[in-house]
């Protein structure tokens, strides 16, 4: 069952892919700030998550990365093996590992950034 | 009288003889009907300026071995039959000279990424019914012929033909398959051939199928699947560049062209 036209899930795959450099570029920017030893200080890393604007940066290339990157996974296992079972079996894998993953990690920036680690 | 012989054997002769080289050419046997076993036959055959790897594989089963199987027909680069590798490259064995591979041993397998029938012979059955599925001719609601006017002309300007005519030339061989990266992992996966059709016929102004066409490449094993490598354009005999061809097609879906 094709839930989406493979045109529209190929313009989102190479739209995260521009995002998340955007958004990566970005970040590495915000490392330059200080020291690198001193970006990877705890406090210094929990300070950046309770910067609102920061968690949202974070958790967009979250989505993006995980977006892109399970779609990809999802390329790569449909060229290997064929099958309508298992390519149905792949592509809803990858939605529910994706979303998992999404989850998971927005729990870690919200938790963090509302001060509750 | 033997001053007359002496005369006739002093007298240069007018024709140029190319000088005659063997080369060996090892043969790639098969049948997957019978066993799973594939091995090489080899033979030395004599070859001259314009022998090609067909004249020189219908040497071998004229005079050597008549088991050889391979499919071949027009042996002038037209009809597409005589696909094989040769020495490891996909080439028509027809188009091959001999003496341009630079090389005492040829080797001739048959093509990747299709089924072997025997020997040199593929099985053509998944390129064409994928051909057939892009809808390769012109689609239109009206007809050039006219039941009540005679004949109508469907007019294209120079530059309207210029768009697809390269790819008008495919002549349906398989090579570009044989040499896709992507057509040897994924099996459902449409291939070169069919997308550069698709192309051809969506490029051209006096069809009218494009839509439908679009939809039916617009899928989990379509257009998306190419990774671009090329290889289908490198290895194309008629100067077709299929991976163009894809590239134009995915700017139509990418909403980059009308």
């Amino acid at each position: 069952m094709m839930i989406l036209r493979e045109s529209i899930v190929m313009k989102i795959h190479y739209g995260t892919a521009l995002g998340a450099v955007f958004l990566t570029v970005i970040h590495i920017l915000m490392r330059m700030t200080q020291d690198f030893h001193e970006s990877l200080q705890y406090e210094n890393v929990i300070a950046n998550y309770q910067m609102i604007g920061y968690a949202i940066m974070l958790e967009l290339l979250l989505i993006l990365i995980s977006v892109h990157g399970f779609n990809g996974l999802r390329v790569i296992l449909l060229e290997m093996r064929q099958g309508p079972t298992y390519e149905k079996a792949v592509t809803y894998g990858c939605i529910a590992s994706m979303a998992i993953l999404i989850a998971y990690g927005s729990r870690t920036i919200i938790m963090t950034s509302m001060g509750m680690v | 009288m033997s001053e007359l012989n002496q005369e006739i054997s002093q007298e240069k002769s007018q024709t140029v003889l190319s000088p005659t080289k063997s080369v060996k050419l090892r043969i790639s046997r098969s049948n997957p009907e019978v066993n799973s076993e594939e091995r090489f036959d080899e033979f030395v055959i004599p070859v001259e300026k314009y022998t090609t790897v067909l004249d020189a594989i219908l040497n071998v089963k004229s005079h050597l071995d008549h088991s050889v199987a391979v499919r071949y027909s027009c042996r002038q680069a037209s009809c597409g039959s005589c696909g094989m590798k040769i020495n490891g490259k996909p080439a028509l064995a027809c188009f091959t000279k001999v003496v341009e591979l630079n090389t005492d041993t040829i080797t001739v397998e048959p093509m990747d990424n299709f089924p072997i029938v025997r020997d040199l012979a593929v099985n053509f059955t998944r390129m064409f019914n994928n051909h057939k599925k892009i809808m390769p001719y012109v689609v239109r609601e009206d007809s050039e012929i006219k039941p009540d006017t005679g004949v109508k002309e469907i007019l294209q300007t120079p530059e309207d033909v210029d768009k697809y005519i390269q790819f008008s030339s495919c002549i349906k061989c398989g090579l570009c398959n044989s040499a896709c990266p992507t057509m040897a992992m994924d099996t459902s996966f449409v291939g070169p051939q069919a997308l550069a059709q698709a192309y051809r016929y969506i490029a051209d102004t006096r069809d009218k199928g494009k839509d439908n066409r679009l939809k039916i490449i617009d899928d989990s094993h379509g257009i998306w699947r190419c990774h671009f490598a090329g290889s289908c354009s490198q290895v194309c005999p008629k100067g077709v560049d299929p991976a163009m061809g894809i590239q134009l097609l995915r700017s139509y879906l990418l909403g980059l062209r009308d």
